[in-house]
């Protein structure tokens, strides 16, 4: 086992599916020379060479279908979205294009391709550079959403998503690429589609992922003093979401609080407790709640921006609430 | 509002094409003019009969674009269109009863039924669809033709879209890259004139389509799209180029569709007069290409009937393997959202 960065972890893990398959390809603003925007490319240019690791233009409509053409040639793109922000003028592509294509072909054409970059909030980019558009795709049918929390899991879902014969979309948390954790020397792959207990615990299911799973972790610390019990639950993916240890936790806590960057109206933490309320009311001792990005787009100032993100604060008065204790 | 807009005409390279061409393919042709003339007309019935929903747009007029620019490829090169493309499938291979059972929504159809008129695809026949968000499926061309150069392989991707497709981003941001990257591709601009009910005059800046290619630094032709062999002496320079240098080319063919937008526009009415189509129908791509044909002493009448009448065969024959194909099973409502199965767990809902 290794201490390393998410950052790292994910370049590990596009240098050993570059190595492990001559299809795959990485194309994005900056991946090459500059080395990526934020590094996670970094010498994959010196190893594999321009045809692999390829500079675009300011296009991603443009790059983003490149991409899904490449794939219904039998390539297996991996196309970086400097962030997602960006994503929103390619979103065309992703669900009319890769998403749609194997059902409406009958089957002919599966979208063997990775969309990846960081999504969610850092500090101060203001609006239209901090959003979490995990529920937007998650939304359409075709696509599969990954957003991983820590080093281990970016390595073996990214590793997963390059493999999958499906148009796979993965969120990496922007303030996360710096967080370090544990990941083994040798390979290993993590199936997309499966939960991960973060924490165990008897009184409150707590569900996030991506970076509000350091959030979580930090109030069930803080909780943990009062003598009150959290389990922390990861989806690690988003879409499909595997509800099953949720559940589990549930039906175990009686009490779920769902803890999400991006905003309520219609978000997959809506998604979430009606799965819950559906398979498990009759085990519920409290409403499901959320705790969510305010509804409103991100301000800039830093003491606005503070108050409309997700804290440990929020998230620890909505787990007392539902346990009645104010 | 009406403007002329005078098509070059290029007898000495129709001369060319009718030495070069064997004859035996100048006369298939002919037989596949027909074959989409008659395919189509009897898709408008089968619309009027319910037959065939949704949107349903017709290539009546335009068939020296597809015919010309697909009789220079080879199998293993690929098209990629909007969704006025029945005719290109069927010209690129696709058997016509499946196509016409696509258009049945049947669970013979090219796409098993679930893509209908806009999404006709055929892999084997390297028809990669039948797209229908204008403009959206030129950068899907571009990653093709970025493929085919990965791969170090020589087979070149025809891109077929409207003139109205050229004021949107992809077709800029398409030809950029492609030219950028030297990728073969060719992008075919079908001008018809009308985008819906706009006339490119009414929508575009520019109406000489094929200088867009200056501001990419790339090759680029204008061609008569009502002369079946100007499209194929054009096309057939392009796809040399992209299959020799890598390069790409903006073919812009000068057509005119005699039908309305889809099934749901008429014919004439609030864009257009009777009298400008009536006059446009003068200039049928057929009738001129079986005056050239007979000129040359290729054909005779009752040859040009022979393939008629085949023609419309095949087009019967289509229509009684679609009636006769069931509708998809209700399983395939829930198949080909994924190729990959769903992870280890069984889900809550389905």
């Amino acid at each position: 086992m290794a201490l390393i960065t998410y950052r790292d972890a994910l370049n590990q893990a596009l240098r050993e599916e570059l190595r492990r398959d001559p299809a795959v390809f990485l194309m994005g603003e900056e991946v090459g020379v500059y080395q990526g925007a934020y590094k996670v490319s970094k010498g994959l240019l010196q190893e594999f060479g321009p045809q692999r690791i390829v500079d675009t233009p300011i296009t991603e409509e443009g790059f983003a279908g490149v991409g899904i053409g490449a794939a219904m040639a039998g390539l297996r793109p991996i196309v970086e979205m400097m962030t997602w922000n960006f994503s929103l003028v390619a979103i065309d592509q992703i669900v009319n294009g890769a998403a749609k294509m194997l059902y409406m072909s009958g089957g002919q054409f599966n979208i063997p391709i990775v969309f990846r970059g960081p999504g969610g909030a850092a500090h101060q980019l203001a609006a239209q550079h901090s959003q979490s558009l995990e529920a937007w795709y998650a939304n359409v049918p075709g696509l599969k959403v990954v957003a991983p929390s820590t080093p281990y899991d970016a390595k073996g879902l990214l590793k997963s998503a390059i493999r999958d014969d499906d148009p796979v979309i993965f969120m990496e948390g922007e303030t996360l690429y710096g967080s370090k954790g544990e990941v083994p020397d040798e390979e290993y792959t993590i199936p997309l589609g499966v939960s991960d207990v973060k924490r165990t615990g008897t009184d409150v299911t707590v569900v996030a992922w991506s970076k509000m799973v350091t959030v979580a972790l930090k109030a069930a610390e803080t909780l943990a003093a009062d003598g009150i019990s959290c389990e922390v639950i990861d989806p690690r993916t988003i879409r499909p979401l595997d509800d099953a240890p949720i559940l589990d936790s549930v039906r175990k806590t009686n009490r779920c609080v769902i803890l999400e960057e991006g905003w309520p109206y219609a978000g997959v933490g809506a998604q979430i407790a009606y799965q819950i309320q559906q398979a498990a009311f009759g085990d519920l001792d409290a409403p499901v709640t959320r705790v969510t990005g305010i509804d409103v787009p991100m301000p800039y100032a830093k003491n606005l921006e503070h108050m409309a993100m997700p804290s440990p604060a929020r998230l620890i008065a909505a787990v007392r609430e539902v346990l009645y204790l104010d | 509002m009406k403007k002329p807009m005078p098509t070059p005409t290029m007898p000495e390279h129709v001369g060319r094409q009718l030495v070069a061409t064997p004859k035996a393919q100048l006369v298939d042709m002919l037989y596949q003019m027909l074959l989409g003339r008659r395919f189509e007309e009897r898709c408008a019935e089968m619309y009027a009969l319910q037959k065939i929903g949704g949107f349903c747009h017709l290539y009546i007029g335009q068939e020296a674009v597809a015919i010309g620019a697909l009789s220079t490829l080879r199998p293993d090169d690929l098209i990629i269109t909007a969704y006025r493309e029945h005719v290109h499938a069927i010209v690129k291979g696709c058997d016509p009863g499946k196509v016409m059972a696509e258009l049945f929504g049947r669970r013979d159809g090219v796409s098993r039924g679930k893509g209908g008129s806009m999404h006709l695809f055929d892999k084997q026949k390297g028809m990669l669809g039948g797209h229908g968000i204008v403009g959206g499926h030129i950068p899907l061309a571009t990653g093709t033709a970025f493929a085919a150069k990965y791969q170090q392989r020589d087979y070149v991707t025809l891109c077929f879209f409207g003139e109205a497709a050229v004021n949107i981003g992809t077709f800029h941001e398409s030809l950029n890259m492609a030219a950028l990257w030297k990728l073969p591709v060719i992008y075919i601009v079908e001008n018809n004139r009308f985008g819906m009910g706009t006339a490119i005059e009414r929508s575009s800046a520019i109406y000489d389509v094929a200088q867009r290619a200056c501001a990419y630094d790339m090759a680029s032709e204008t061609v008569d799209g009502m002369d079946v062999l100007a499209v194929r002496d054009v096309i057939g320079r392009a796809v040399d180029l992209a299959r020799r240098e890598h390069a790409p080319t903006l073919i812009e063919a000068r057509c005119y569709r005699f039908m309305g937008h889809s099934m749901s526009d008429p014919v004439h009415g609030h864009y257009r007069t009777k009298e400008e189509v009536q006059e446009q129908k003068q200039q049928d791509p057929i009738r001129s290409y079986v005056d050239v044909l007979k000129a040359a002493g290729i054909v005779d009448q009752q040859a040009v009937e022979d393939l008629d009448r085949k023609a419309r065969e095949v087009t019967e024959q289509a229509i009684q393997f679609a009636d006769a194909s069931p509708e998809p099973s209700p399983d395939a409502l829930f198949e080909d959202v994924y190729s990959m199965p769903y992870g280890p767990f069984t889900r809550s809902e389905q």
